[in-house]
């Protein structure tokens, strides 16, 4: 037997043999769990994913700055570096960021910013802020942390209009997080039912919903996605601009959910327990509900999990062209509209630092899925 | 076979008359339409357009009429002529627009594709056999980044890259010199040059795609009683390797080609609008934009069969090589 990797093997013997004793009495769902825990990276990932979805609840009071707070004193100014030793090799227990002046660059004279060792502001901890909405409850200008005034702090620099990038980022990640998981919701929902419909019922219902589904498949998901968002009326607000977009995406993502459930669905009603449930009278209904989705359910979750990345990687590419979500609003996608000049790349690199987001959080969904790809049949050696 | 393919391509009829209904509808979405977004440019340019001029212009361009009156005069003149109608932002027929955009969308497409099947089948070859190597492990995490990675921020990236390196980020697809000049081998080498940057973007996310495809194939091939049976008779490793699996590894991969290639033309769309090729996607893109509704639609349509089309080779292919689809059809 191949040792597990993230067991010590005396753990790993121990962890099998309670794993033998109880496996013939395990459900289904803990069968899944314990094969799951098993798979590394996957666990990480839904850790990382933790992470982020926690930042992202809690963003207004974890970004030191609003959307709205920008100073045209730093404009593009560099990230700031936490230092722990001042320039006199002092050290400081209390973490500190200096000042930014700008300054000429001897060589091309253009605009760079130099610290200003003189002027020290140490970082706190739960310091008042700009006023917000606490989970859209109750107002309050507590933020996590921040500089004493009147420092400013930006961890991953600034744009070109002297915003905050990690708070953008940190805020932003409120959209960018939040779309895939409507979108999939809904297209999790339609799928369910309309792919249901067409398998369990079968017939011309059957026929006419597979035409539909082969038409909005043939569409090319790019130009189709270009061309819906171009209707979007310019100016709308925020939440409706939203919802738009969430519409449009959930509409061609239903297509694929809706095809893996019918052909579970088709496979599953000829199975003799289900015929059994028929002639004993039960209704449609309840058969779906007790006998037939319980058998796939695992399978569903592991494609729409799978599903999810792709709608971040849109959602970034439409926001990225201008075409989906628009300012005031941001998502990781704005946020790297600066990215688009090369120009912009090369003075300022730290405005790829969204990409990096970007890329973290669908790796770790793309490692979730796998993982769970593996835990969804526990039967399976 | 034949009798499969015929009904297969007979089923893709009314899909693609179903197909041209939606793309006529979504391109009268936007709100406004051409007339009314050339006045606001007419406005800006200081020009001012009355509403009489603005009811002229639209009856000119028969835009007064009601929708599914102008999609059928559309439809027609496809079906009849051969005329797409007529592209108001360009000034000409859309097929002129198309023709003088589809050389180089084609040279970008078919390049991409090769790379990709070069660059995939191999590195799938490799990875399944040395599997849990240093090298499949590279690989295989490579693939898992491409695939993570948004495609027209690698893009940025690589121009970036080339930037710093060579001084010049290889915009569009032509060095200023060569953009007019006639076709001589010194533009040919200007254009491979460019091609580097849009084929990696543009075909990476596929590639890894296809190489994860390819060695999970190989790994189930490898094992087989074939390959042992050869391997028993004393057969060179080497020969083993492409006479049997590699062989049945790679159905899935030519089945799936027909998809291939519609996947990179509205895959290239948004690569090629950053890095400023002059090939379909952003020509097209600034139709949708700017309400130039027939040469938005004729794309949309023509993106939309070539999905079709694709599908209908790969599903044709599939029957081909696997006798179980046919009868399976013919059962029904």
């Amino acid at each position: 037997m191949r040792t597990l990797p993230i067991f010590k093997r005396a753990k790993t013997e121990a962890f099998l043999e309670s794993a033998a004793k109880d496996i013939n009495y395990s459900s289904q769902w803990k069968l899944i769990y314990m094969k799951f825990k098993r798979h590394k990276l996957a666990r990480i990932s839904l850790i990382v994913l933790g992470v982020l979805y926690f930042v992202a609840l809690f963003a207004q009071f974890i970004a030191p700055y609003s959307l709205q707070s920008y100073d045209s004193k730093y404009v593009n100014a560099p990230p700031m570096t936490l230092r722990f030793v001042d320039a006199d090799g002092k050290f400081h227990l209390r973490p500190f960021v200096y000042e930014l002046k700008s300054a000429r660059d001897p060589d091309t004279m253009r605009k760079i910013f130099v610290s200003d060792t003189e002027k020290r502001y140490a970082l706190k901890w739960f310091v008042q802020g700009e006023e917000y909405k606490f989970l859209g409850m109750f107002k309050t200008k507590l933020h996590l942390f921040g500089v004493e005034q009147p420092g400013r702090l930006f961890m991953f620099g600034t744009d070109a209009m002297g915003r905050d990038m990690f708070s953008r980022i940190v805020l932003g990640s409120q959209i960018s997080l939040s779309i895939p998981l409507v979108g999939v919701g809904i297209s999790f929902v339609l799928g369910l039912i309309i792919g249901g419909i067409s398998g369990y019922f079968g017939g011309w219902l059957d026929s006419i919903i597979q035409r539909i589904i082969e038409i909005i498949r043939s569409f090319p998901t790019l130009p189709l996605w270009m061309a819906l968002s171009a209707a979007i009326p310019p100016r709308v607000p925020v939440v409706t601009m939203y919802l738009y977009i969430v519409i449009i995406f959930a509409l061609i993502g239903w297509t694929d959910l809706a095809r893996v459930v019918r052909g579970k669905f088709i496979s599953l009603k000829n199975e003799d327990y289900v015929v059994a449930a028929k002639i004993a009278g039960v209704g449609n209904t309840k058969i779906i509900v007790k006998h037939l989705l319980p058998g796939f359910m695992s399978y569903l979750v592991v494609a729409t999990t799978l599903a999810i990345p792709n709608m971040i990687l849109s959602e970034t590419a439409m926001s990225f062209l201008g075409l989906g979500i628009r300012s005031p609003a941001t998502s990781w996608g704005v946020l790297l509209q600066e990215a688009q000049k090369v120009e912009n790349v090369a003075l300022y690199p730290w405005k790829l630092i969204p990409l990096g987001i970007v890329v973290l959080t669908v790796l770790a969904y793309n490692f979730l899925g796998d993982g769970l790809r593996d835990a969804a049949d526990p039967y399976k050696k | 076979m034949l009798q499969y393919s015929i009904k297969r391509i007979v089923m893709a009829i009314p899909v693609v008359i179903f197909i041209s209904f939606i793309v006529f509808y979504i391109i009268q979405l936007p709100p406004g339409d051409y007339v009314s977004s050339y006045s606001a440019q007419m406005t800006a340019a200081g020009e001012i357009m009355t509403q009489d001029d603005m009811d002229q212009m639209r009856a000119n361009l028969g835009l007064d009429r009601p929708v599914y009156e102008q999609y059928a005069i559309w439809i027609k003149k496809i079906v009849f002529e051969g005329d797409f109608g007529y592209s108001f932002n360009y000034n000409k027929p859309v097929i002129d627009v198309v023709k003088q955009y589809m050389g180089l969308t084609l040279v970008v497409s078919i390049v991409t594709m090769l790379f990709q099947y070069l660059v995939a089948i191999p590195i799938g070859i490799y990875t399944a056999v040395k599997q849990y190597s240093a090298g499949d492990y590279f690989f295989s995490g490579l693939s898992f980044l491409g695939m993570a990675t948004p495609n027209f921020l690698l893009a940025i990236i690589l121009m970036y890259f080339s930037y710093t390196w060579f001084g010049d980020p290889l915009l569009g697809l032509f060095s200023d010199e060569y953009v007019n000049a006639a076709w001589s081998w010194d533009k040919v080498v200007d254009l491979l040059k460019h091609l580097v940057i849009p084929v990696i973007v543009i075909g990476l996310a596929s590639t890894a795609d296809l190489i994860r495809v390819m060695r999970g194939q190989m790994l189930d091939e490898l094992n087989k009683p074939n390959v042992v049976t050869a391997r028993s008779k004393g057969l060179s490793e080497t020969k083993i390797l492409f006479k049997y699996p590699t062989r049945a590894a790679l159905n899935p991969i030519v089945s799936t080609f027909g998809w291939s290639l519609s996947s990179i033309f509205t895959g290239s769309t948004i690569t090629a609008i950053v890095l400023n090729l002059p090939i379909q996607g952003p020509v097209m893109y600034k139709a949708l934009l700017g309400q130039d509704m027939y040469l938005a639609g004729s794309w949309l349509l023509f993106m939309a069969l070539l999905t079709v089309l694709g599908t209908l080779i790969s599903d044709i292919l599939l029957a081909w090589l696997d006798p179980k689809i046919r009868t399976e059809f013919r059962g029904n």
